[in-house]
Protein backbone atom coordinates (compact mmCIF):
# COMPACT_ATOMS: atom_id res chain seq x y z
CA UNK A 1 0.00 0.00 0.00
CA UNK A 2 2.49 2.01 0.83
CA UNK A 3 3.86 2.30 -2.51
CA UNK A 4 0.97 3.59 -4.10
CA UNK A 5 1.21 7.22 -4.83
CA UNK A 6 -1.58 10.24 -4.42
CA UNK A 7 -2.02 9.58 -8.34
CA UNK A 8 -2.50 6.47 -8.74
CA UNK A 9 -4.59 6.17 -5.73
CA UNK A 10 -7.46 9.16 -7.14
CA UNK A 11 -7.39 7.84 -10.91
CA UNK A 12 -10.56 6.54 -12.02
CA UNK A 13 -12.07 7.61 -8.29
CA UNK A 14 -12.93 11.40 -9.31
CA UNK A 15 -16.34 12.42 -10.72
CA UNK A 16 -14.76 13.32 -13.88
CA UNK A 17 -16.15 10.54 -16.43
CA UNK A 18 -19.95 10.25 -17.36
CA UNK A 19 -20.22 12.61 -14.24
CA UNK A 20 -19.42 15.75 -16.01
CA UNK A 21 -21.94 14.74 -19.06
CA UNK A 22 -24.70 14.24 -16.54
CA UNK A 23 -24.07 17.92 -14.74
CA UNK A 24 -23.65 19.16 -18.80
CA UNK A 25 -27.22 18.06 -19.43
CA UNK A 26 -28.84 19.52 -16.63
CA UNK A 27 -27.27 22.59 -17.04
CA UNK A 28 -28.43 22.73 -20.63
CA UNK A 29 -31.85 21.76 -19.50
CA UNK A 30 -31.66 23.78 -17.11
CA UNK A 31 -30.76 27.31 -18.92
CA UNK A 32 -33.91 25.66 -21.32
CA UNK A 33 -36.27 25.67 -18.55
CA UNK A 34 -35.32 29.28 -17.48
CA UNK A 35 -37.17 30.57 -21.04
CA UNK A 36 -39.97 27.86 -20.88
CA UNK A 37 -40.99 27.46 -17.05
CA UNK A 38 -42.71 31.25 -17.44
CA UNK A 39 -44.25 31.17 -20.35
CA UNK A 40 -45.76 27.34 -19.16
CA UNK A 41 -46.89 28.51 -15.84
CA UNK A 42 -49.02 31.31 -17.95
CA UNK A 43 -49.88 29.36 -20.50
CA UNK A 44 -50.95 26.53 -19.10
CA UNK A 45 -52.41 28.41 -15.94
CA UNK A 46 -54.31 30.67 -17.78
CA UNK A 47 -56.11 27.27 -19.80
CA UNK A 48 -56.53 25.27 -16.69
CA UNK A 49 -60.28 25.63 -15.55
CA UNK A 50 -61.38 26.23 -18.88
CA UNK A 51 -64.43 24.47 -20.33
CA UNK A 52 -63.45 22.04 -22.30
CA UNK A 53 -64.10 24.09 -26.13
CA UNK A 54 -62.13 26.84 -24.97
CA UNK A 55 -59.25 24.73 -23.46
CA UNK A 56 -59.75 22.23 -26.48
CA UNK A 57 -59.07 25.71 -29.13
CA UNK A 58 -56.99 27.33 -26.40
CA UNK A 59 -54.40 24.33 -26.78
CA UNK A 60 -54.83 24.26 -30.81
CA UNK A 61 -53.21 27.46 -31.21
CA UNK A 62 -49.43 26.92 -32.13
CA UNK A 63 -48.16 29.08 -29.35
CA UNK A 64 -49.55 27.26 -26.39
CA UNK A 65 -49.11 23.71 -27.73
CA UNK A 66 -45.41 24.23 -28.57
CA UNK A 67 -44.71 25.68 -25.24
CA UNK A 68 -46.59 22.71 -23.74
CA UNK A 69 -44.63 20.15 -25.97
CA UNK A 70 -41.12 21.65 -25.08
CA UNK A 71 -41.93 22.10 -21.56
CA UNK A 72 -42.70 18.44 -20.86
CA UNK A 73 -40.01 17.19 -22.91
CA UNK A 74 -37.20 19.11 -21.45
CA UNK A 75 -38.93 19.06 -17.97
CA UNK A 76 -39.02 15.53 -17.99
CA UNK A 77 -35.38 15.25 -19.37
CA UNK A 78 -34.53 17.24 -16.68
CA UNK A 79 -36.70 15.54 -13.66
CA UNK A 80 -34.69 12.35 -15.08
CA UNK A 81 -31.43 13.66 -14.39
CA UNK A 82 -32.76 15.28 -10.85
CA UNK A 83 -33.85 12.50 -9.37
CA UNK A 84 -31.01 9.66 -10.64
CA UNK A 85 -29.07 12.14 -8.66
CA UNK A 86 -30.97 11.48 -5.65
CA UNK A 87 -31.80 7.63 -5.90
CA UNK A 88 -27.91 7.37 -6.44
CA UNK A 89 -27.50 9.65 -2.72
CA UNK A 90 -30.14 7.44 -0.49
CA UNK A 91 -30.63 4.21 -2.46
CA UNK A 92 -28.20 1.35 -2.84
CA UNK A 93 -27.64 -1.89 -4.45
CA UNK A 94 -30.27 -3.43 -6.59
CA UNK A 95 -32.62 -0.67 -5.17
CA UNK A 96 -30.88 2.04 -6.75
CA UNK A 97 -30.57 -0.08 -10.04
CA UNK A 98 -34.30 -0.38 -9.98
CA UNK A 99 -35.51 2.55 -9.05
CA UNK A 100 -33.17 4.30 -11.08
CA UNK A 101 -34.43 2.45 -14.13
CA UNK A 102 -38.14 3.21 -12.90
CA UNK A 103 -37.73 6.93 -12.72
CA UNK A 104 -36.22 6.45 -16.33
CA UNK A 105 -39.18 4.56 -17.97
CA UNK A 106 -41.70 7.34 -15.95
CA UNK A 107 -40.16 10.34 -17.36
CA UNK A 108 -40.12 9.03 -21.02
CA UNK A 109 -43.41 7.59 -20.50
CA UNK A 110 -44.67 10.77 -18.93
CA UNK A 111 -42.90 12.91 -21.52
CA UNK A 112 -44.52 10.58 -24.51
CA UNK A 113 -48.24 11.11 -23.03
CA UNK A 114 -48.43 14.77 -22.50
CA UNK A 115 -46.61 14.96 -26.39
CA UNK A 116 -48.71 12.85 -27.59
CA UNK A 117 -51.83 14.37 -26.02
CA UNK A 118 -50.84 17.79 -27.05
CA UNK A 119 -50.60 16.98 -30.81
CA UNK A 120 -53.96 14.88 -30.49
CA UNK A 121 -55.18 18.43 -29.39
CA UNK A 122 -53.80 20.79 -32.29
CA UNK A 123 -54.10 18.86 -34.71
CA UNK B 1 2.87 10.64 1.64
CA UNK B 2 -0.24 8.90 0.76
CA UNK B 3 -1.11 6.50 3.81
CA UNK B 4 -0.72 9.36 5.83
CA UNK B 5 -3.97 10.00 7.92
CA UNK B 6 -6.44 7.55 6.29
CA UNK B 7 -9.68 7.09 8.89
CA UNK B 8 -9.11 10.36 11.12
CA UNK B 9 -9.89 12.73 8.04
CA UNK B 10 -12.68 15.51 8.54
CA UNK B 11 -16.25 13.85 8.04
CA UNK B 12 -18.81 15.12 5.57
CA UNK B 13 -21.65 17.64 6.93
CA UNK B 14 -24.36 15.14 7.80
CA UNK B 15 -27.59 16.52 7.76
CA UNK B 16 -28.52 15.31 11.25
CA UNK B 17 -25.52 16.74 13.22
CA UNK B 18 -24.51 19.44 11.22
CA UNK B 19 -26.37 22.82 12.22
CA UNK B 20 -29.31 24.13 10.03
CA UNK B 21 -27.93 27.30 7.78
CA UNK B 22 -29.17 29.01 5.09
CA UNK B 23 -26.90 27.93 2.70
CA UNK B 24 -27.84 24.12 3.39
CA UNK B 25 -31.57 24.66 4.21
CA UNK B 26 -31.35 26.58 0.83
CA UNK B 27 -29.79 23.42 -0.74
CA UNK B 28 -31.87 20.55 0.74
CA UNK B 29 -35.28 22.43 -0.54
CA UNK B 30 -33.71 22.65 -4.40
CA UNK B 31 -33.98 18.75 -3.89
CA UNK B 32 -37.10 18.54 -2.23
CA UNK B 33 -38.65 20.98 -4.67
CA UNK B 34 -37.56 19.66 -7.66
CA UNK B 35 -38.44 15.97 -6.90
CA UNK B 36 -41.71 17.02 -5.58
CA UNK B 37 -42.35 19.03 -8.34
CA UNK B 38 -43.41 15.20 -10.12
CA UNK B 39 -46.61 15.44 -8.39
CA UNK B 40 -47.89 18.71 -10.43
CA UNK B 41 -45.87 16.96 -13.41
CA UNK B 42 -47.92 13.91 -13.79
CA UNK B 43 -51.09 15.74 -12.94
CA UNK B 44 -50.42 18.28 -15.88
CA UNK B 45 -50.04 15.14 -18.37
CA UNK B 46 -53.39 13.77 -16.95
CA UNK B 47 -55.27 17.07 -17.68
CA UNK B 48 -53.56 17.17 -21.08
CA UNK B 49 -54.50 13.22 -21.87
CA UNK B 50 -58.48 14.05 -20.47
CA UNK B 51 -58.20 17.17 -23.39
CA UNK B 52 -57.18 15.12 -26.03
CA UNK B 53 -59.96 12.31 -25.20
CA UNK B 54 -62.59 14.43 -24.69
CA UNK B 55 -65.40 16.02 -21.99
CA UNK B 56 -66.24 13.72 -19.92
CA UNK B 57 -62.74 12.68 -19.24
CA UNK B 58 -61.50 16.34 -19.29
CA UNK B 59 -64.23 17.33 -16.77
CA UNK B 60 -63.13 14.66 -14.38
CA UNK B 61 -59.19 15.78 -14.53
CA UNK B 62 -60.26 19.35 -14.61
CA UNK B 63 -62.59 18.71 -12.12
CA UNK B 64 -59.98 17.41 -9.89
CA UNK B 65 -57.74 19.76 -10.48
CA UNK B 66 -59.77 23.24 -10.08
CA UNK B 67 -61.39 21.86 -6.59
CA UNK B 68 -60.04 22.33 -3.55
CA UNK B 69 -57.58 19.79 -2.78
CA UNK B 70 -56.03 20.40 -6.40
CA UNK B 71 -55.69 23.94 -5.41
CA UNK B 72 -53.38 23.52 -2.82
CA UNK B 73 -51.42 20.89 -4.65
CA UNK B 74 -51.08 23.54 -8.03
CA UNK B 75 -50.44 26.33 -5.21
CA UNK B 76 -47.99 24.09 -3.59
CA UNK B 77 -46.40 23.05 -6.88
CA UNK B 78 -46.30 26.72 -8.33
CA UNK B 79 -44.12 27.67 -4.97
CA UNK B 80 -42.28 25.01 -5.50
CA UNK B 81 -41.39 25.94 -9.52
CA UNK B 82 -40.40 29.39 -8.86
CA UNK B 83 -38.00 28.30 -5.54
CA UNK B 84 -36.33 25.72 -7.96
CA UNK B 85 -36.17 28.01 -11.23
CA UNK B 86 -34.24 30.90 -8.70
CA UNK B 87 -32.48 28.05 -6.61
CA UNK B 88 -31.17 26.73 -10.34
CA UNK B 89 -30.23 30.09 -11.62
CA UNK B 90 -28.09 30.29 -8.39
CA UNK B 91 -26.97 27.28 -9.33
CA UNK B 92 -26.12 28.54 -13.01
CA UNK B 93 -24.15 31.67 -11.32
CA UNK B 94 -22.07 29.07 -9.40
CA UNK B 95 -21.32 26.89 -12.05
CA UNK B 96 -20.08 29.88 -14.09
CA UNK B 97 -17.25 30.63 -10.98
CA UNK B 98 -19.11 33.84 -9.38
CA UNK B 99 -20.29 34.34 -5.53
CA UNK B 100 -18.89 31.50 -4.33
CA UNK B 101 -18.12 32.82 -1.14
CA UNK B 102 -19.91 31.91 1.70
CA UNK B 103 -21.58 35.74 2.03
CA UNK B 104 -23.24 35.92 -1.28
CA UNK B 105 -23.74 32.65 -1.42
CA UNK B 106 -26.28 33.32 1.84
CA UNK B 107 -27.13 36.41 0.34
CA UNK B 108 -28.26 35.05 -2.92
CA UNK B 109 -30.21 32.12 -0.58
CA UNK B 110 -32.22 34.91 0.69
CA UNK B 111 -32.86 36.51 -2.46
CA UNK B 112 -34.08 33.22 -3.73
CA UNK B 113 -36.44 32.75 -0.84
CA UNK B 114 -37.69 36.02 -0.82
CA UNK B 115 -38.19 36.69 -4.90
CA UNK B 116 -39.64 33.16 -4.80
CA UNK B 117 -42.58 34.18 -2.54
CA UNK B 118 -43.17 37.18 -4.29
CA UNK B 119 -43.49 35.37 -7.74
CA UNK B 120 -45.93 32.77 -5.92
CA UNK B 121 -47.85 35.75 -4.34
CA UNK B 122 -48.07 37.47 -8.38
CA UNK B 123 -48.57 33.82 -10.17
CA UNK B 124 -51.58 33.09 -7.71
CA UNK B 125 -53.36 36.96 -8.06
CA UNK B 126 -52.76 37.07 -12.12
CA UNK B 127 -53.97 33.43 -12.37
Amino acid sequence: MAFLTDRKRATGMGSAKSGTEHHWHMMVSSVALCGLIPLFVFTYGYALGMSYEDAAAYYARPFPAIVGILTLLVGFVHFKGGVQTLIEDYAHGFARKALIIGSICLSYAAAAAGVFAIVRIAL
Amino acid sequence: MADVNRGNRPLSPHLSIYRPQITSITSIFTRLTGNALIVAALLTVWWFAALASGPEAYARANGFMTSWFGDLIMFGSVACLWYHTLAGIRHLIWDSGHFLDIESSERMGQIIILVSVLLTIFTVIVL
